[in-house]
C-alpha cells in the first residue's frame, strides 16, 4: 500500500499520536473542566498543555486565544462568519478552498458582504499589488490559501499586512502547519486557521484557530461551558466565548502527541524530508512523456509543498486514479474542493489527480508510485 | 491557630490552570478545589493556597483573576489585589 493522501488527512500517524489517544481514552476519559473530580481535571490539564503547546508553536503568547474547533473548515467559518456583517467588503485569491468561497458566497447572499477574489498566476501564486489595489474603504479582510491543497503553492505573506493598514489578515494554514514553519507574529497574521489532522497529525475531528487581541468574533455557537453556570448569558472570556459544547478531547489529546512528536523531530528535519520526497516525485513525472505537473516549476524549495497535482495527456484523472486504486496506491482526484483553484490553473472542470507524500513515505514508495504512473501512461 | 487559607477564584478552567502552572512553576504548595458555594454560585474549580496574599504573586500579571478570598476558618474576607 503506497498513501499519497496527507493532503486530506495525514496517515499514518506517528506513535505518540496513538499513545496521547490511547492514554486519554484508557486513563483519563473525564469531561474537561465540567466536574470538580479528578477525571475532569486531567481531561482539563490535556486541553490546556494542548493549547499551551500549539500557541507556543505558532509563535503566540496568549493561549486562551487559541480556540479549538473541530475542523480548519469550522475555524474558517468562525472567522468569517464571526467577523462580517453587512457592507463589509473581503478580498481573497483564486486559490481558495471551499471552506473559504463558500462562507464567503453565503455571506454575500445572506448577509449583503461583497468579496473580490485576485486573480493568481497559473502556478498558483497571488500579486501583491493586485492585492493592495483590490482594498476598499470598506475592506474589513484579507483572506489568503497559505499553501494550496491542490499545487502546494505557498505564498509569500512576508511584508502583506504591512500594506494593508487596519484591514484585517485572516490566513488559512490547513496545509502548512506542521509542513513549513508558520510564524503568526512575524507574519502579523490577525487569524490563523487551521486543521488538526493534516501535517500536525492529530486524529479527524480537530482543528483550531489563533484570534489576536482586539478581534471580537461572533460565536458560532452558544451552551454549555463548565463556566458561569449560573448565567443565561453566554460567557465573554476566552477560550469559553468560543467553546461550548463537550470538546473533542481524545481529539485535542492525539493532537498533544502529534506537537510532541513534531518537536521531537524537529520541524526543519521535517521540511527536509518533506522537501526531498517532493522534488522525487516532481523530477519523476516530468521526467515522463504526456504528463503535465502543474507549479513546481524549477522546484524552488519554500515556495511548495509537497502536494503535487498533475494529469495524463488525453486520460480522465478518475480513470488513472482508478489504476492507481487497483495498484493499492491512493491519490486523490478530482477538483479537491477547490473549484476557483483549479480555474486558476486551467484544469476545471476535469481536475486533477493529487499526489501527496507525508514524512513517513518512502523513497521507495515514489519510486514505486512513478513506476506505476509510467506503466499507466503507456497504455 | 492555623495559618488562613487562600482562594482564588477564575472565570474559566483555563485561567485556573494557568495559574496551576504558574505556582508549580515556583514550587508554591496548592490544591485545585470546587468553588464554595458561598463565595460564587459557580459550578467550577478554584485555587486554595495556605498562608497569606503573597502566595498568589506567581499568577498576578499573568493570569485573569476573577476574585481572591482569605478565609481563616470561619469568615471569608474578599482581597482587593489591585490596591494593596
Amino acid at each position: 500500500m503506497i498513501y499519497l493522501d496527507n493532503a486530506a488527512t495525514s496517515f499514518p500517524k506517528p506513535a505518540q499520536t496513538l499513545e496521547h489517544l490511547n492514554d486519554f481514552l484508557t486513563n483519563v476519559g473525564g469531561n474537561p473542566g465540567r466536574s470538580g473530580h479528578t477525571l475532569s481535571l486531567e481531561a482539563a490539564r490535556v486541553v490546556f498543555e494542548a493549547r499551551e503547546k500549539l500557541t507556543a508553536f505558532i509563535g503566540m503568547k496568549q493561549s486562551e486565544r487559541l480556540i479549538f474547533t473541530q475542523n480548519g473548515t469550522e475555524s474558517l467559518n468562525l472567522a468569517l462568519l464571526g467577523l462580517l456583517n453587512e457592507k463589509d467588503h473581503v478580498v481573497t485569491t483564486s486559490m481558495e478552498h471551499n471552506s473559504v468561497m463558500r462562507p464567503l458566497e453565503f455571506l454575500t447572499h445572506e448577509r449583503g458582504i461583497s468579496y473580490t477574489a485576485v486573480p493568481c498566476s497559473p502556478e498558483g501564486f497571488f500579486d501583491a499589488g493586485a492585492l493592495r489595489a483590490s482594498l476598499r474603504r470598506n475592506t474589513r479582510a484579507v483572506i489568503i490559501n497559505h499553501g494550496s491543497n491542490v499545487t502546494g503553492a505557498v505564498q509569500s505573506l512576508e511584508g502583506v499586512k504591512d500594506s494593508m493598514g487596519h484591514v484585517l489578515l485572516i490566513v488559512d494554514a490547513c496545509q502548512t502547519m506542521g509542513s513549513i514553519p508558520v510564524d503568526m507574529e512575524g507574519l502579523k497574521i490577525d487569524i490563523l486557521c487551521f486543521s488538526g489532522h493534516k501535517s500536525l497529525f492529530g486524529i479527524q475531528g480537530v482543528g483550531a484557530l489563533y484570534v489576536r487581541e482586539g478581534i471580537e468574533l461572533t460565536p458560532l455557537k452558544f451552551g454549555g461551558t463548565g463556566s458561569k453556570s449560573e448565567s443565561l448569558a453566554h460567557p465573554m472570556f476566552l477560550p469559553d466565548r468560543y467553546e461550548c459544547g463537550t470538546p473533542n478531547t481524545p481529539g485535542i489529546a492525539s493532537l498533544l502527541g502529534g506537537l510532541t512528536f513534531i518537536e521531537k523531530e524537529g520541524l526543519s528535519a521535517i521540511v527536509d524530508r518533506k522537501q526531498a520526497l517532493r522534488r522525487r516525485l516532481v523530477d519523476g513525472l516530468r521526467a515522463m512523456e504526456g504528463v503535465i505537473v502543474y507549479g513546481h516549476e524549477g522546484c524552488p524549495a519554500a515556495t511548495h509543498l509537497a502536494i503535487v497535482a498533475f494529469n495524463l495527456k488525453g486520460r480522465l484523472p478518475s480513470e488513472v486514479g482508478y489504476e492507481l486504486n487497483k495498484r493499492a496506491m491512493y491519490v486523490r482526484i478530482g477538483l479537491h474542493c477547490a473549484p476557483v483553484a483549479h480555474q486558476t490553473i486551467g484544469t476545471f472542470p476535469g481536475g486533477s489527480l493529487r499526489a501527496s507524500p507525508g514524512y513517513f513515505t518512502k523513497e521507495d514508495d515514489i519510486e514505486a508510485f512513478i513506476g506505476a504512473v509510467r506503466e499507466i501512461a503507456g497504455r | 491557630m492555623p495559618a488562613d487559607k487562600i482562594f482564588v477564584l477564575f472565570h474559566t478552567i483555563h485561567d485556573a490552570l494557568k495559574m496551576e502552572k504558574a505556582l508549580k512553576k515556583v514550587g508554591v504548595p496548592y490544591e485545585l478545589v470546587p468553588i464554595p458555594r458561598n463565595l460564587s454560585s459557580d459550578c467550577g474549580m478554584c485555587i486554595r493556597l495556605d498562608g497569606d496574599r503573597e502566595t498568589v504573586k506567581p499568577g498576578l500579571g499573568i493570569v485573569d483573576i476573577a476574585g481572591c478570598y482569605s478565609f481563616d476558618g470561619e469568615e471569608y474576607k474578599e482581597i482587593d489585589l489591585k490596591n494593596g
